[in-house]
């Protein structure tokens, strides 16, 4: 049986901020309470759409590089928003999160319910650690997640 | 003088950062740049100082697409240069890790990234929102997600595999994980049959350069991981001769390096169209009676019909898989240990990486350490016979509007299925109309 509810952090440790949505899955499954499953994700769009196949409640959460102030948080009710398409570009998939959204919409293969959290990055040259903003910003949306998962649950 | 210009500022369903720009002046082509503006990553040079172990993880970092093609040039590579034999059933798990990689690529690319070319659409989403389509995409994305499977089954995750090492695997999958997989092999047979059947139908734009076709060759497999580079002109060397035949250059427009015969000058191409050129009676069985009943015939010149190859490349992808799980025994070991007190050394490698030829070599010091690496991915080979195509191609589409121009000029650079994040040591198009 799949889980009613599963936090999918997106990207890769090894070039800066984009590991933020990895970092906020793990810290998510340190401290949540609700029955939730956590996976952490390369980005990579096919295993993704495979991964919140069956799941009834989804928040994924990635970095983004839009050119907007880093640190800046958004939040997308997948049902309800079109994913901006140069969004999360972010990725050596060809074929990455806000694709994969899209895709799985016109497929009728979106979870009921899919919340995706953005971070917009700074810094995603090689190397490990996070900007001190966005490792802030990863806090901010933990407490949010938590509060919505615990709320959700 | 009349300059007119096609302008690709960012280059869609491409892996990576680059543009095109094309310039006309009095409807004569003047200047073709591919400009690949995704920034240098120095790999080779942060390879150096590393223990010869780390490397397979490294340069897996290079492609999140074809992350196993620089496993296996470099582990080989390796292997050569610390005169270590991987124990028996390594090199068929090889294999089929490689199949894999190059189901999910080929499998991405076929349906997700070129058929909108010849379908009139913008992305394979728009197609998807088209009933008639939806089960072409439906049969791209399980497609991509068995070669998914079989990369997680084997090393460990669908993405940089973590599972590869010199001397052979870490640990290799147990038999039943992958009879596992065995029905979806066995579908995903037959809808690659289908999909060639399907690519055959397609309006190919008609376009024949004279390409030099190189690929690996081995005298009874269809080319992964051994054999001599051979080209179309009858160059016949082994791998570890590639320097004296091919070399690199600087150009100033672009942050990847070009690529050329060191004896001819020639540029050449790699890929789908040269390994099957030099490598159709190679073929698996299966592949090789669906390209008989479309009535295929070699070589195949038009960069275009490259998708019909990576179609026929699937089938043999997937009927070889289904042969490697059902005679698989797990290696045990799984891995020759290297023996400790190895002198310097140095080996060199090439292997098939989906887009073509991937060519390796480290120089180890006696402490293990790398002293030199060199890396000469695919793409950049290929790059240089872009710009000539183009070249070529644009005077016959002048009596187009510059959109439809514009749009055919990507489409021809798509057909490389061109990887610049590997490239870069690469694309946006400008078509100019002086």
């Amino acid at each position: 049986m799949p889980p009613s509810t599963l936090i999918l952090g997106v990207g890769n440790d090894y070039c800066g901020d984009d590991a933020v949505g990895l970092t906020v899955a793990r810290r998510v499954q340190a401290r949540v309470t609700a029955p939730v499953a956590v996976r952490e994700a390369t980005g990579e769009g096919a295993a993704l759409i495979d991964a919140w196949q069956g799941v009834e409640n989804v928040y994924l959460i990635d970095a983004v590089y839009s050119g907007g102030e880093p640190g800046t948080i958004y939040r997308f009710e997948a049902q309800t928003t079109t994913l901006p398409g140069k969004f999360f570009h972010y990725s050596t998939h060809a074929f990455s999160v806000a694709e994969a959204i899209e895709l799985a919409r016109a497929l009728g293969q979106l979870p009921p319910h899919l919340v995706v959290y953005g971070i917009e990055g700074r810094n995603f040259s090689a190397g490990v650690g996070l900007s001190p903003e966005i490792d802030n910003a990863a806090a901010e949306v933990l407490s949010r997640l938590l509060r919505e998962v615990e709320n959700h649950a | 003088m009349a300059e007119r210009r096609i302008d690709v500022n960012y280059l869609a369903r491409v892996e990576g950062e680059g543009a095109l720009r094309v310039t006309l002046v009095d409807d004569q082509v003047t200047e073709v740049q591919l400009n690949i503006f995704e920034p240098p990553r120095f790999f080779e040079a942060f390879l150096r100082g590393r223990g010869y172990q780390e490397v397979v993880d490294i340069v897996s970092r290079i492609c999140g697409i074809c992350p196993v093609a620089y496993q296996m040039s470099a582990v080989h590579a390796l292997e050569h240069a610390l005169g270590v034999t991987p124990p028996p059933g390594v090199r068929a798990l090889r294999r089929l890790l490689y199949l894999g990689e190059w189901i999910e690529s080929h499998g991405l690319h076929v349906y997700m990234l070129h058929a909108p070319d010849f379908l009139g659409y913008e992305s394979a989403i728009s197609m998807a929102a088209n009933p008639a389509l939806r089960p072409l995409v439906e049969r791209g994305l399980r497609t991509k997600k068995i070669g998914n499977q079989l990369m997680t089954v084997i090393g460990g995750r669908e993405v940089h595999p973590v599972s590869v090492c010199v001397g052979g695997f870490y640990r290799g999958p147990r038999p039943g994980e992958l009879q596992a997989l065995i029905p979806e092999l066995e579908w995903a047979l037959e809808a690659a049959v289908e999909t060639v059947r399907w690519a055959a139908t397609l309006d190919y734009p008609a376009f024949t350069p004279d390409y030099e076709f190189v690929s690996l060759s081995h005298s009874d497999e269809y080319p992964f991981n051994e054999g001599r580079i051979v080209s179309s002109t009858g160059l016949d060397i082994p791998m570890e001769a590639y320097e004296q035949y091919f070399v690199e250059e600087q150009v100033a427009h672009s942050n990847a390096l070009h690529s050329r015969r060191a004896d001819t000058g020639a540029n050449y191409l790699v890929g789908p169209l040269a390994r099957l050129n030099l490598n159709f009676d190679r073929l698996s069985p299966r592949a090789q009676a669906v390209a008989r009943e479309i009535g295929l015939r070699l070589p195949l010149k038009n960069p275009f019909m490259s998708l019909l190859a990576r179609a026929l490349e699937l089938v043999h992808c997937f009927e070889e898989a289904l042969q490697i799980v059902a005679g698989y025994v797990e290696p045990q070991p799984s891995r020759t240990l290297v023996p400790a007190g190895f002198p310097a050394g140095q080996g060199a490698h090439a292997t098939e990486a989906p887009r073509g030829l991937l060519y390796h070599r480290y120089e180890v010091d006696e402490h293990g350490l790398i002293a030199l690496a060199k890396i000469v991915p695919p793409t950049s080979q290929n790059l240089r016979r872009v710009e000539l195509d183009l070249w070529e191609y644009v005077p016959g589409l002048l009596s187009l509007p510059l959109e439809a121009a514009t749009l055919r000029c990507e489409q021809l650079v798509r057909s490389y299925d061109p990887c610049i994040s590997c490239a870069t040591h690469f694309l946006k198009l400008d078509l100019i109309r002086v």
